[in-house]
């Protein structure tokens, strides 16, 4: 509810990651990651597993903490040592595992933690919010007072979708958000993410699906090994991406291409 | 139904959309089948258990009986009505009955041996409940202790403590005139007030069920109808006043018990329509969900423990009043396992997440029912303790079949 303090225009740098660090242990998941996020672009975050995708969304959400760096946001140095904080400042997170309640009922888990009237929660005033939002991604959620647990994984994908728009962030970020949907509800998500882009949000997007970040990112940063591995845009060629991804011109994807190609001529 | 334009909430035309009196029954039928299984068994047990009891002896069913089995169950209702708060977020207090004897042991000591004023006892004994719960939540949040074993050194600790407080005597007799002991064993409703108390929850679910028509009606929102409010506040408003006429044969209704339910009413008001409510059933249901939500779990879960023991001890000034006495034995034996009981049979699932502040109403009652009907058959102590415990054992087994039988119906 406070998420829009100032307004932003197109273009003006929202967050801005310096030499942020994140060690587990004796593991380094990730090592001097910079990172920009500007109003109104989607910016794809790719990486193979293990590249420290997931890590550095966690470090955004205020679900770790980084080892080092900093992080600035709208020009100030900031700390997110909580979801809560990072929540309150406008950036959300759908996460992969949606992190939903099941034993509650839609319109409760889209306003969980932000209910409105705490002292005498306004169930009707939230229902109609609920509709209102779904209806605006076109979700097809058959009612908003069942529970979670009997929703479909699709359903599940667009009530965590819907929840982090709640609040009117100005930073989204999307955990894998095609991963589990059908064909027109992936299109519906794309559209989504481009309208609210277009309203003047960054988001980003974390996805392993090359056509879905080609469709919609301005900038595609290729994360390798948990370091920084090049900035790409959606006209770069597909190998430059795979190579970026895997670290190598000549790897198993382009020895695949390679070997159908051989196959066709021959 | 001349309004063309759908509801909002009736858009989408593969769901089937239950309305009115028909509709409200099929639905229920659909949620019992699914394993939603709410407050059925427990309605269904307390019928069982009456009809029993009444054949075997008829004294059962005496109205002055009922009136002594409420009196009865307003203390063991009050702790159980804690457990309800730990067992929301899938945790559990073993150490209720040692608090509740550790309360009453510190209201006599501070009212009768002391000289202390009887509010300034009781407050002093709900505040040493209060500051154990936050002993247990610090111990749950800084530790990761998980509460059984954390309330089980409960247990044994503040029984020790009781027994220490008390003193070589052992036990302190509570003066019969006293305003505490008349509300444990005397104090009875006016008719008249019972009859009005028995009407108010009709009214009032009849005045907010029109109002949340009309709200919604406001905002294109579809309702059930008006005619399922008005046959459920029927139902109660006849259920409530065939209970109080009779009650009014015999005694009447005990203010203790009324005191009891007003609890109730206002914790089952917490759960369901307030933030902290919310977040107890989200704690209870995905911590880490709720956690990403910003919700502070930690203070959630020291809410629940504060009330738990908070419950306990006022559970045990209430025990002592309606026993006029503060003794070594208060709190032990089976007041742990009725308490949680109690609670678990009302339908509050022991996995978390799910149940109600009625559900330590319910269970109760058929806690005190059972023990109450034992009495009057004379069957020892040792054969309660085991039916007790039979049913105690049933009940969570009925938990465990209606969850797995949500979880393959598509339900939490």
């Amino acid at each position: 509810m406070n998420g829009t303090g100032e307004s932003l225009t197109k273009g003006d740098l929202i967050l801005s990651l310096r030499g942020v660090s994140k060690q587990f242990g004796a593991v380094t998941a990730l090592a001097d990651i910079e990172l920009d996020i500007h109003a109104g672009e989607v910016v794809a975050l790719v990486g193979d597993n293990g590249a420290g995708k997931s890590t550095l969304v966690k470090v955004l959400a205020g679900v770790h903490q980084p080892t080092s760096g900093t992080i600035q946001y709208m020009g100030r140095e900031v700390n997110f040592d909580t979801p809560g904080k990072a929540l309150e400042m406008g950036i959300a997170t759908v996460f992969q595992d949606l992190a939903l309640c099941e034993n509650l009922d839609v319109v409760a888990n889209l306003f969980l933690g932000h209910e409105v009237n705490p002292w005498r929660l306004d169930e009707v005033q939230m229902e109609v919010r609920a509709w209102t939002l779904l209806q605006e991604l076109a979700a097809r959620i058959p009612s908003v007072r069942e529970p979670i647990a009997s929703l479909s994984g699709g359903q599940r994908q667009t009530v965590a979708i819907a929840r982090s728009l709640l609040l009117d962030p100005k930073i989204i970020m999307l955990d894998e958000p095609t991963a589990a949907l059908g064909v027109a509800q992936t299109a519906e998500v794309l559209n989504l993410i481009e309208r609210v882009r277009d309203r003047g949000h960054g988001v980003i997007l974390i996805s392993h699906n090359m056509e879905d970040v080609r469709a919609v990112a301005d900038r595609i940063v290729v994360l390798r090994l948990g370091r920084n591995n090049g900035v790409f845009t959606a006209e770069s060629s597909h190998q430059d991406l795979v190579a970026a991804i895997t670290g190598a011109t000549e790897n198993s994807v382009s020895r695949r291409a390679a070997r159908k190609l051989e196959e066709a001529e021959r | 139904m001349t309004d063309t334009r759908p509801t909002l909430d009736r858009a989408d035309t593969r769901v089937r959309h239950d309305e009115g009196i028909a509709g409200a029954v099929r639905a229920f039928i659909d949620r019992v089948r699914s394993g939603d299984l709410g407050m059925l068994p427990v309605a269904v047990g307390l019928l069982l258990i009456s009809a029993v009891f009444t054949v075997l002896n008829p004294v059962f069913l005496a109205p002055n009986n009922l009136v002594n089995l409420l009196f009865d169950a307003a203390a063991v209702g009050l702790i159980a009505l804690g457990v309800v708060c730990v067992l929301l977020l899938g945790e559990i207090d073993l150490s209720i009955g040692s608090m509740s004897g550790l309360s009453s042991a510190i209201t006599g000591v501070l009212w009768v041996q002391s000289g202390l004023p009887l509010p300034l006892a009781i407050v002093g004994a709900v505040l040493a409940g209060a500051l154990v719960g936050l002993l247990y939540g610090f111990l749950r949040n800084r530790f990761e202790m998980p509460s059984f074993v954390a309330t089980l050194a409960g247990l044994l600790a503040l029984l020790g403590l009781q027994l220490y407080i008390l003193g070589p005597t052992g036990s302190i007799n509570l003066p019969f005139t006293s305003p505490l002991v008349r509300f444990g064993q005397l104090l009875i409703m006016p008719a008249w007030l019972s009859y009005i108390l028995a009407v108010l929850p009709g009214a009032f679910l009849l005045y907010s069920g029109a109002q949340t028509i009309r709200r919604r009606a406001e905002a294109n929102l579809s309702s059930a109808g008006m005619s399922v409010v008005i046959a459920k506040a029927a139902l109660l408003t006849i259920a409530l006043l065939v209970a109080v006429y009779y009650l009014e044969l015999g005694r009447g209704v005990p203010w203790m018990f009324g005191v009891f339910v007003l609890f109730v009413m206002v914790l089952n008001y917490a759960l369901t329509r307030t933030q902290w409510g919310r977040s107890m059933f989200a704690v209870g249901g995905n911590a880490e969900a709720a956690r990403r939500s910003g919700i502070n779990v930690q203070r959630i879960r020291l809410s629940a423990f504060v009330l738990c023991s908070s419950f306990a001890a006022l559970g045990g000034v209430f025990a002592a009043a309606r026993l006029a006495s503060a003794s070594q034995q208060a709190g032990t034996g089976d007041v742990n396992l009725n308490a949680i009981a109690a609670a678990v049979i009302g339908g509050t699932s022991l996995f978390g997440g799910r149940g109600s502040a009625w559900s330590a109403l319910l269970g109760v009652l058929v806690i005190m029912a059972i023990s109450n009907g034992l009495t009057l058959l004379n069957l020892s102590s040792s054969l309660r303790y085991m039916i007790t415990g039979a049913v105690l054992a049933i009940a969570v087994i009925v938990d465990s079949l209606a969850r797995r039988s949500r979880a393959s119906h598509g339900r939490a």
